[in-house]
């Protein structure tokens, strides 16, 4: 595929621009709509009250999705992308106020796998509200 | 309850195909808020070297995660959805998924174990496309929380 970044213009250590992703409520209803994950802990606070959440909170995938963002942004082609992992280790609290919450991404090259398939492993660094979010938060990317 | 080990390695029926549509793609690239052209014009996406708009790495988590209701569903197997929170998740691309695919899945029950009063399902969701090539293999970790009251004591905690 066409990654813009090349394979020898990497390091283990290389850091990817790191990004920070907004998410309010009207975000996790138009994810719901689109995915079709439509669990109330999503979009309904007495819900998510009644089962012992904070308040209501992102879907996990939403996150997963937003995270691979530092990646695909990166490389431009988010088809290098080969494998993609996350652990879900707290949830991402969204206030129903004027703010919400926000998904702070960073990513680094942790090691280069094989030259001659140019792929390299990526971890990513996902945090809100001063908490990790995301575990094991790991891809593989095929590079120019 | 724990889960039945002779569960593992239990395969479903492929599902009807999915076919990927160039409007869908958009809509959740739209709702992830990722503007990256591959998602919508199909031009871009040529020429990055793929034939049609590509989806986000995660857009077919929506078609393994309904095909994994075939599992979670699965009355023998007996898993309490209600108390089911989303572990881990994982995804091996062959290639990226692309608008004009039919998808079908196939889940296997890769492992099934019980830690701590919980029961911990990990489902293998693969995926192919209309002329049986692999497309990306999607793995889920799901973990059906133990109830309270079958829980020792010192897990349950002051709260």
């Amino acid at each position: 595929m066409a990654a813009k970044i090349a394979y020898e213009d990497v390091e283990a250590g290389t850091e990817l621009p790191a990004c920070t992703f907004p998410v309010d409520r009207e975000r996790l209803v138009r994810y719901a709509g689109a995915s079709g994950d439509f669990n109330p802990i999503h979009w309904n606070e007495r819900f998510a009250k009644e089962v012992g959440l904070p308040d209501v909170i992102a879907h996990g995938m939403f996150t997963m999705a937003e995270a691979i963002r530092v990646v695909t942004d990166w490389t431009g082609d988010p088809g290098a992308v080969v494998e993609y992992g996350v652990r879900f280790t707290r949830p991402v609290v969204v206030p129903d106020d004027d703010k919400g919450a926000s998904v702070e991404v960073s990513g680094k090259v942790a090691a280069k796998l094989d030259g001659e398939a140019r792929t390299v492993r990526v971890d990513l660094t996902v945090m809100s509200a001063g908490q990790k979010v995301l575990g094991m938060s790991r891809a593989v990317v095929r590079l120019a | 309850m724990a889960l039945d080990q002779s569960f593992v390695g239990r395969s479903y029926p492929p599902t009807a195909p999915y076919e990927v549509g160039r409007e869908k793609i958009r809509e959740f690239a739209e709702a992830i808020g990722d503007t990256n052209p591959a998602y919508t014009d199909r031009a871009a996406a040529e020429a990055l070297g793929h034939p049609d708009v590509i989806a986000p790495p995660t857009f077919v988590f929506a078609i393994t995660f309904r095909a994994a209701r075939q599992v979670t569903e699965d009355p023998q197997l007996g898993l309490d959805y209600s108390r089911v929170v989303h572990g881990d998740q994982k995804f091996a691309y062959t290639r990226p998924v692309r608008a004009g695919d039919r998808l079908t899945v196939t889940s296997t029950i890769e492992s099934v174990r019980s830690m701590a009063g919980n029961d911990i399902l990990d489902v293998r969701g693969e995926v192919h496309d209309e002329s049986g090539e692999h497309v990306v293999t999607a793995h889920t970790k799901l973990v059906a929380r133990g109830a309270e009251e079958e829980q020792p004591a010192s897990q349950t905690g002051e709260a």
